[in-house]
């Protein structure tokens, strides 16, 4: 009887190969992943940037479509991010091709960074063409440049992990929806994309501090325009805690399989 | 000496308190064919992804190459390749990158012989572009075999690989297992065709109700449980039986042209002849028939009563 020679084993090839089919797989589709999310975005700014702007002031010293532009990045990113991992996720566990991965050597270390990075990938590609053509709008200073690029991380990185989440308690694709129109979308909208809290009444105000996107959109808003209604340590902070919440919740059901393997 | 390709110890799974997989054991030597035989429902998928780690194990351990499936998985998994009896594609990709990804998944870096040599040997060659929502179901099963060696796996899992496919199909993969068998790759197989098990497999394991209810070398099998019988054609239609021939496990067909005479254990054809000679009867032909692995089967599952 011969033998083949076994293969080499390179331990870091699982996490790279599955990286890379993930954002071949966004950039296959790319007319739906990328192109459809910046017209939406383009079509908020031109609408609150270029008409209703004009009459609208809601921050001394800046522009309503300065206002309005972090959020509405950030916005980008978060959604990208999330549908990513959560299309991606759920559709291999609906379709059944999920057991490809699981017979194979990836950790589950290498399985939620892959998914994460490809994740975070296509939402800060979407926030970052959002800014571009944000530019033909309205020009930000970019106050602090390293703490926004840093808090579009966090928040990118904090709905990658959502979408894990999602993807793997989601039953069918109603379910799977509702946590984009029931969690995400109320949570953007009432978290200060298109208002500061602080012109909301009090009991309104206090509410929206439960809204962990106000802290994401208001850290992101602070380092762009150098305004913000808290401390920016206490945005990012607040986004650090929830990101290490969410990654344990989704590191903890890839670990034990939970609803993948069985 | 090599550590077996695959030891199973007590292996158990429940399922909403139905049990799937019922305390079996069995090892699997290095170079053997083994086929996983049983009705729909008797616990062989449920038994290959526990090996191939699809489903957690519910109680036992399983060993593949002297390593343990649970602690040492990325080990283990390295060494097998499955294919699995559904069609599990992923239709955003195309033959050629799903093979590079699923290489990669193993840890593998390209080896363009190696890839080669399975794109020609399955027919993949002139598809290789095509995205898998293209491709017919006899390609998609050509591709599932590639796929699940596109990594060398020393122990290749075949689930009811011939499932739906064409003549021509399954003469190829047969072809292939073989070849890939000689150099060195243990097999493990279900299959419904129990034609191709008795042709294909070295020694056979028969499940059902999640138990293993027989296992032989496929020649032992045959020889112990197989029964062997004379069918006798006759000339004209004759009343009834011979006096001689009662009590020897003959029967005479409604149209009383056609005996059969079952052989006993010990007894030769020999000694059938004899008592045949000893008859008037008009003998027109004489046929020797042996029992196929699927008439044992049907007996051993309709009974469950053979331990291993």
């Amino acid at each position: 009887m011969t033998n083949r020679p076994e293969p080499e084993f390179v331990s870091w090839l699982p996490f790279y190969t599955l990286l890379q089919k993930e954002i071949r797989r966004f950039l296959r589709v790319a007319s739906q992943t990328l192109v459809t999310p910046v017209i939406t975005a383009t079509l908020y700014l031109f609408i609150f940037g270029a008409t209703l702007g004009e009459r609208i002031s809601v921050l001394e010293n800046f522009s309503y479509a300065q206002f309005v532009i972090p959020g509405l990045i950030l916005m980008g990113v978060i959604n990208n991010s999330f549908s990513n991992v959560a299309s991606s996720l759920f559709m291999s566990r609906y379709l059944g091709n999920i057991v490809d991965l699981l017979v194979t050597p990836v950790t589950p270390t290498q399985f939620i960074m892959a998914y994460t990075l490809a994740a975070m990938l296509r939402g800060l590609a979407v926030g970052m063409i959002v800014w571009l053509i944000s530019c033909l709008f309205a020009i930000l200073p970019w106050a602090h440049p390293l703490a926004a690029v840093g808090m579009a991380c966090l928040a990118s990185f904090l709905f990658a992990q959502f979408g894990i989440i999602a993807a793997i308690h989601a039953d069918n694709f109603d379910s799977l929806s509702m946590y984009t129109n029931f969690i995400i979308l109320p949570l953007i909208y009432l978290g200060g994309v298109f208002y500061p809290i602080s012109i909301l009444p009090p009991l309104w105000a206090s509410l929206s501090h439960l809204n962990p996107l106000f802290y994401l959109i208001d850290g992101f808003r602070y380092a762009l325009l150098g305004v913000g209604d808290l401390p920016f340590p206490v945005s990012f902070g607040v986004g650090v805690t929830m990101s290490l919440v969410l990654f344990f919740w989704a590191a903890s059901l890839i670990a034990r399989s939970y609803r993948l393997r069985n | 000496m090599s550590a077996p390709a695959l030891v199973i110890r007590n292996l158990s799974k429940v399922y909403d308190g139905t049990p799937a997989v019922n305390d079996i054991s069995f090892t699997i030597e290095t170079g053997e064919i083994f086929g996983l035989l049983g009705p729909n429902g008797a616990g062989k998928s449920t038994t290959i992804n526990m090996i191939g780690g699809v489903t957690h194990i519910g109680g036992g351990s399983i060993e593949i190459f002297g390593h343990d499936n649970q602690s040492d998985y990325r080990t283990t998994r390295r060494q097998v390749g499955v294919m699995h009896q559904e069609i599990v594609i992923d239709n955003f990709f195309t033959i050629d990158q799903a093979l590079q990804f699923h290489a990669g998944y193993y840890g593998v870096r390209n080896d363009e012989i190696w890839r080669q040599r399975l794109i020609e040997r399955l027919g993949l060659g002139p598809h290789l572009h095509k995205v898998m929502i293209k491709l017919s179901g006899g390609l998609k099963r050509r591709f599932m075999i590639a796929k699940a060696l596109i990594h060398k796996p020393r122990l290749l899992i075949l689930d009811e690989p011939t499932a739906g496919v064409d003549v021509e199909l399954r003469h190829t993969l047969w072809d292939f297992v073989r070849e890939i068998n000689r150099q060195g790759t243990t097999i493990l197989l279900t299959t419904h065709y129990l034609e191709e098990a008795e042709q294909m497999c070295d020694r056979i394991a028969i499940m059902n109700h999640g138990k293993l209810i027989a296992l032989q070398a496929t020649r032992t099998l045959l020889k112990e449980l197989g029964t062997r019988s004379l069918l006798v054609s006759l000339q004209t239609p004759v009343q009834g039986l011979p006096e001689n021939l009662c009590g020897q496990g003959a029967e005479l067909d409604s149209t009383g042209t056609m005996l059969q005479l079952t052989m006993s254990a010990g007894q030769s054809t020999g000694d059938l002849l004899k008592c045949l000679c000893d008859t008037d009867l008009p003998i027109a032909d004489i046929e020797t028939r042996k029992a196929s692995l699927e008439e044992i089967f049907l007996q051993l599952t309709k009974a469950g009563k053979v331990e291993p």
